[in-house]
């Protein structure tokens, strides 16, 4: 079996919010310097759930990600989980754009390599969290694709997915070739094996261009967008946090009650 | 460009009746039709439901286009995409307004791409520009820890949104409109992933989606046997647990119960977070809550810059008190 995985790489969203500021002028975020890259969560539990139907049936693994800014020891992450073989699409006019010109090079690059049976992505991305990137693919490739995954086999040449409804679950039968994204509810990632982080180091990712893609410049990238950003800005916060003052831990929980309640919260 | 005209929300069903977020939706959308002195119309698919077009209509609507077909009975996403797709071509709409819901977050991309448009997913806010008349979607973005505002250089102009930010209308039976039933030529063949079951899962209680009262609890709760308290405070204010990510990766309570960017996106009307630091990935899932109380021990903790209420205390010895005193104060 056949399988692509779309990750990013993206500041650790796990950081303190005060590393996440805005610089209003530019209309850019600013993120500290002590947060570091990682792939996103959800896209690493994409991986996993590739992993574990490779674990079942076998097959190949394709990783790829979009990015000039990748760090090897982050990007190769999937790999050193397993994972076989990592392609980064890194060329300027790929860079800036939104979901629409993101799945628009992937959806070329996922052409590209021709041979697949199923397409993971993550449920959204930890940073712009814009969450249609996986379906974009999928629409423009004219696969069908089945969202929000917590569990996804392999049989008679279709996909059996629970996808995540708030009162419980669906199951879902999708033909192959599919896409598919994963959200939390699938389980913690594997960890890197010592093992898998020495392999890892001989596996040189293979890099494509806007060219290699066969995308015009006009149609990617800042240029390929469909929605463009007026303004970021940090959410007001009215910061008036009343704090209980008592003279016991005890005390302060009854305050609280008679608090919520004088405010009619209770 | 000006082909495109008017607001189009789809309309969703549950249990036979219009959705909350339909009501929420037709309320946005027929506000800001007002605004461009244009109408709004609604979508409305499923099986036997072309009688709620009134419902519709009482709550906004100036349109409803009915796809009505025993196939459209539960959610399939391949036929709502062709259903949706087929209305859009036959209003011509320049705004179309979907529900961040399970259908939504399923079914808006997949239109968005087909209709070769943008897509805000999860917007909180949404205006019109009174210079360019341009929709202003406006979302929060790096977990909530900014929001941003985005406009769309192509039409329609699409958005989802969450649920409860958005204000229904008062219903008003006497609203006059317009039923417009649309033949979208579906058939089975069309279903490519297929719904083949649905499984409810018992949750005991309230579910986190539509609870009222939340009460969290995060790493400081120190283990599995703390949440038996979170429980008890939740039933007694009828409300729901929740957790942050740590307890969830720990296995002190179901991954299901997770809130946060990784998690669940809630709304309730109190968010109780006990043991909960306030990181950001937790804060993107419950910064919609309408009032948070918090107790934690680490007077730096960032939950204390979100909440209205809290104490600094380990939840040990502030818990038990509060949980007797709102026992005693609400009668339970």
């Amino acid at each position: 079996m056949n399988m692509i995985v779309c990750v990013k790489q993206v500041p650790d969203p796990e950081a303190p919010p005060a590393s996440f500021q805005v610089d209003a002028a530019s209309g850019r975020m600013v993120i500290a310097p002590s947060v570091n890259p990682v792939i996103s969560p959800f896209d690493e539990q994409a991986v996993e759930a590739a992993l574990r139907l490779k674990d079942a049936h076998g097959g190949k693994i394709t990783v790829l990600s979009l990015g000039k800014d990748a760090v090897p020891h982050v990007i190769k992450k999937p790999l050193a989980m397993g994972a076989d073989e990592l392609i980064l699409l890194q060329d300027d006019a790929l860079e800036g754009g939104d979901s629409w010109s993101t799945a628009f090079a992937l959806a070329h690059a996922i052409k590209k390599i021709g041979q697949y049976d199923l397409i993971f992505c993550g449920r959204q991305a930890a940073d712009w969290d814009a969450g249609q990137v996986g379906s974009g693919i999928a629409e423009l490739l004219g696969v069908p694709s089945v969202t929000l995954a917590r569990k996804v086999e392999v049989s008679d040449g279709k996909a059996v997915v629970e996808r995540v409804v708030p009162d419980g679950y669906e199951v879902v039968e999708v033909s192959l070739p599919a896409l598919i994204t994963v959200s939390n509810e699938l389980g913690e990632p594997r960890y890197p094996t010592l093992r898998g982080i020495m392999a890892t180091k001989k596996i040189e990712p293979i890099v494509w261009t806007a060219a290699d893609l066969g995308v015009e410049a006009s149609q990617c990238g800042v240029a390929g967008r469909r929605t463009r950003l007026l303004k970021l800005f940090k959410p007001v916060k009215e910061g008036r946090c009343q704090l209980i003052q008592a003279d016991s831990p005890a005390e302060a929980g009854e305050k609280l009650a008679l608090k919520l309640r004088e405010a009619k919260l209770l | 460009m000006s082909d495109y005209k008017g607001v189009l929300v789809l309309a969703e069903v549950a249990q036979g009746k219009l959705a909350p977020i339909a009501l929420e939706l037709l309320g946005a959308g027929h506000g800001l039709a007002q605004q461009l002195g244009e109408q709004c119309s609604a979508a409305l698919l499923g099986n036997g439901v072309t009688a709620l077009a009134q419902e519709a209509i009482a709550y906004g609507a100036d349109r409803v286009y009915v796809v009505d077909d025993p196939l459209l009975q539960d959610y399939q996403s391949d036929l709502y995409l062709a259903a949706m797709d087929k209305i859009i071509t036959e209003a011509s709409p320049q705004i179309v307004l979907l529900g961040q819901t399970s259908i939504g977050r399923d079914l808006a991309p997949r239109l968005a791409f087909r209709r070769q448009t943008g897509l805000s997913m999860d917007c909180v806010e949404l205006s019109i520009d009174p210079e360019t008349r341009l929709l202003l979607q406006t979302r929060p973005v790096y977990g909530g820890n900014a929001r941003a505002t985005f406009v769309s250089e192509s039409r329609p102009q699409m958005a989802t949104v969450r649920a409860k930010a958005m204000t229904p209308l008062e219903r008003d039976a006497s609203r006059q409109g317009e039923v417009v039933a649309v033949a979208a030529g579906l058939s089975p063949s069309m279903i490519r992933a297929k719904v083949v079951h649905r499984v409810k899962e018992e949750v005991e209680g309230i579910k986190l989606e539509d609870a009222q009262v939340i009460v969290g609890g995060g790493r400081g709760v120190g283990g599995p046997e703390a949440f038996k308290q979170l429980e008890e405070l939740a039933r007694i204010l009828g409300g729901a647990v929740g957790a942050s990510r740590p307890p969830c990766d720990s296995n002190w309570v179901p991954a299901s119960l997770q809130i946060g960017l990784t998690g669940k996106v809630v709304t309730p009307e109190l968010y109780i977070a006990i043991g909960i630091s306030g990181a950001s990935q937790h804060m993107a899932g419950c910064s919609g809550a309408r009032n948070i109380v918090a107790i934690n021990k680490n007077p730096e903790a960032n939950i204390f810059n979100e909440a209205s209420y809290g104490v600094v205390g380990d939840f040990r010895q502030v818990l038990p008190a509060f949980i007797a005193k709102v026992r005693e104060l609400v009668g339970k």
